[in-house]
C-alpha cells in the first residue's frame, strides 16, 4: 500500500519521462530538468547550477571590491601627507580674522566640494545636505544664496532642485595631482565670476580613516570685513593692526581676502580628497565583507542542494529497483 | 496632563544631553549652532575652523624676549611655533625687521629674501609673495606660496630668466602681457639681488 502510494508519487515525476509522446517528452524534460527538480515531497528546490552561478558572481564582486579598497588605501597614503602639511595654511587667517560662520550678509555663496567618482560612502550626500541647510539659513528678504559646485556628485544632486541657483560648476579636479597653482586659478575664476559678500566652503575634514567631519569655512569679502571690524566683536581688533604695503588699506584687505580664499580652498580640496579615499576604503571593505558572508551562505545552500539531489537519485534508484524486484 | 509630563521629561533629557555637548563647541559659534538648530534640528551642524585652531599664546603683560614664528607654505609648515630673535621680511614697502614686541601689523610681501635670526645663526629663504601677520602676543605668521633656501638657487638660470623676461617686456603688446613680463622681471631681479646681496 505504502509502496503503491510511493509509486504513484514517483509516477507523477517519472510520468514525463515515460510518456508516449516523444516530442512533448523532450520538450517537457528540457523545460523541467535543469531548472526545477521536484523532490520527494513535491516541493521544488533551486538547482545547483543557479547557486554555482551566483557564487561565481559574488566571488568576482568580492575580488573587485578588495582591489578597489587597496587602490583607495594607496591613494589615501599619497594625499594624506600633503593634506596634513597644508593644515598650517589656514590657521594664521583664522587666528587673525576669527571665524564668522554666523555672519549676516546679503549675498552668500556656498562652495560645495565633492568627489567626481562614486562608491565613496555618504560624504557627498552629507556635503549636499549641509549646503542646502546653509542656503535655507541665509534665506530671507533681499538675501540670496548661490552655489559653486566642485565635483560631479554634488552637481548631480543639486541640479535637481536648485538649478537656477548654481552659479558655477567645475568637475575633473583630480585629473592631475592637486597643486596650489591649479587651486589658485580656480579661486581666481570663482572670485571673478561670482559676486559675493561671504563665501562658505563646505567640505569633509579628514579626521581619521574612519571619521570625516563636515566643516564649513567662511571667507568674507573686504567690504564685509571692514563692516565687521567697525561693528566690533571678533574682528574689532583688526583696526589695531597697522597695514604695511599697498596704497590703501582696502587694497591690502582685498589681496588678503583673495589670498585667504585660495589658501582655504587648497586645504579644503585636499582634505576632501583624503576623506573621499578613506570613505571609499571603508565602503569597499564592508562590501567585500558582505560578499564574503553571502558567499558562505550560498556555499551552505549549494551543499544542501547537492546532497538533496544525491539523496533523491538514490531513492529513485532504490525504489525503482524494489518496484522491479517485488 | 500627559503632554506636560512628556515635555518635562524631554526637557530634562535634553538638558542633560546639552550638558555633555557644551564642552565640545566653543562659545564663539553658539549663534551659528542656534540658527542651525532652528532651521534643521535633525542634522548636526558642521564644524568651523575655529574649533580646529591650535591654541595661541595670550597677550603678555611684559615685553617677551623671543618671537614665535610660524612660517607656512601650501606644501609644508617650514617653521611651526619656532622661537627666534628676529626675522627680516621683504614687505612691499621694503625690508622690514620684526622683533619681539613689534606693533601688530598686517604686511603684504613682495618676492625677496626672508631671513630668520636665531642667536648667531641666520637662515635665508627666497620667498615669493605672500602675507605676514604680526600679532600682539609676539607671534608672527608668515604665509607665502613658495620658499627656497637661498643656497639652492642656480645663478645661471636666474640670469637667463632675467634676460628672457626683459625681452618679453620690451616686445609686449597688450597690458596683460606687459604685466606678466613685469612680474617676471621683478622676481628675477629680486632673485639676482638675493644671490649677490
Amino acid at each position: 500500500m505504502a509502496m503503491a502510494a510511493a509509486m504513484r508519487r514517483e509516477g507523477k515525476r517519472l510520468a514525463p519521462l515515460i510518456s508516449s509522446q516523444p516530442i512533448n517528452n523532450t520538450l517537457r524534460s528540457s523545460l523541467t530538468s535543469p531548472l526545477d527538480q521536484t523532490s520527494i515531497g513535491g516541493a521544488r528546490s533551486i538547482s545547483t547550477q543557479i547557486v554555482r552561478n551566483r557564487m561565481k558572481s559574488v566571488k568576482n564582486i568580492q575580488k573587485i571590491t578588495k582591489a578597489m579598497k587597496m587602490v583607495a588605501a594607496s591613494k589615501l597614503r599619497a594625499v594624506q601627507t600633503r593634506a596634513e602639511n597644508s593644515r598650517g595654511l589656514w590657521q594664521p587667517f583664522t587666528a587673525l580674522l576669527g571665524d564668522a560662520a554666523s555672519v549676516d550678509v546679503k549675498k552668500n555663496v556656498v562652495v560645495t566640494v565633492s568627489s567626481d567618482k562614486g562608491l565613496c560612502g555618504g560624504i557627498n550626500s552629507t556635503s549636499v545636505k549641509i549646503s542646502r541647510v546653509l542656503s535655507k539659513l541665509n534665506s530671507g528678504p533681499d538675501k540670496e544664496t548661490k552655489y559653486v559646485i566642485l565635483g560631479e556628485k554634488a552637481k548631480a544632486q543639486l541640479i535637481r532642485d536648485s538649478k537656477k541657483d548654481i552659479a558655477l560648476s567645475l568637475t575633473e579636479l583630480q585629473k592631475n595631482p592637486l597643486n596650489y597653482t591649479q587651486v589658485s586659478v580656480l579661486a581666481d575664476d570663482i572670485l571673478k565670476n561670482v559676486e559675493y559678500d561671504a563665501l562658505r566652503i563646505v567640505f569633509n575634514k579628514f579626521h581619521s580613516v574612519v571619521q570625516f567631519i563636515p566643516t564649513v569655512s567662511t571667507v568674507l569679502s573686504p567690504e564685509i570685513v571692514e563692516r565687521e571690524a567697525e561693528a566690533g566683536g571678533k574682528l574689532g581688533e583688526l583696526d589695531s593692526y597697522e597695514i604695511e604695503g599697498g596704497e590703501t588699506k582696502s587694497e591690502v584687505l582685498q589681496n588678503l581676502s583673495e589670498f585667504q580664499f585660495s589658501c582655504v580652498m587648497f586645504n579644503a580640496v585636499l582634505e576632501n580628497a583624503c576623506s573621499e579615499q578613506g570613505a571609499r576604503m571603508s565602503a569597499m571593505d564592508s562590501s567585500s565583507r558582505n560578499a564574503g558572508d553571502m558567499l558562505d551562505r550560498l556555499t551552505l545552500t549549494y551543499n544542501r542542494t547537492r546532497q538533496a539531489s544525491i539523496t533523491t537519485e538514490l531513492i529513485e534508484i532504490i525504489s525503482g529497483a524494489s518496484a522491479l524486484t517485488g | 496632563m500627559f503632554r506636560r509630563a512628556t515635555s518635562t521629561f524631554l526637557s530634562r533629557a535634553a538638558a542633560t544631553r546639552r550638558f555633555s555637548t557644551d564642552v565640545a563647541t566653543p562659545a564663539a559659534d553658539s549663534a551659528f549652532v542656534e540658527a542651525w538648530k532652528k532651521v534643521s534640528p535633525n542634522l548636526d551642524p558642521p564644524k568651523t575652523p575655529f574649533e580646529f585652531l591650535k591654541p595661541r599664546p595670550p597677550v603678555p603683560t611684559t615685553l617677551p624676549t623671543k618671537l614665535t614664528v610660524n612660517f607656512v607654505l601650501p606644501y609644508s609648515s617650514q617653521l611651526a611655533a619656532k622661537e627666534v630673535d628676529m626675522v627680516i621680511v621683504p614687505a612691499t614697502t621694503g625690508q622690514m625687521g620684526v622683533l619681539p614686541g613689534h606693533v601688530p601689523t598686517i604686511a603684504e610681501l613682495k618676492p625677496g629674501v626672508l631671513s630668520v635670526h636665531e642667536g648667531n645663526d641666520t637662515t635665508k629663504y627666497f620667498v615669493s609673495s605672500g602675507f605676514v601677520f604680526i600679532h600682539a602676543n609676539s607671534v608672527a605668521d608668515i604665509i607665502t606660496v613658495e620658499a627656497v633656501p637661498v643656497d639652492q638657487i642656480d645663478a645661471s638660470l636666474v640670469q637667463k630668466g632675467l634676460q628672457e623676461f626683459t625681452q618679453k617686456l620690451n616686445s609686449a603688446s597688450t597690458d596683460l602681457e606687459k604685466a606678466e613680463a613685469q612680474i617676471g622681471v621683478d622676481v628675477h631681479s629680486a632673485l639676482n639681488s638675493a644671490l649677490t646681496g
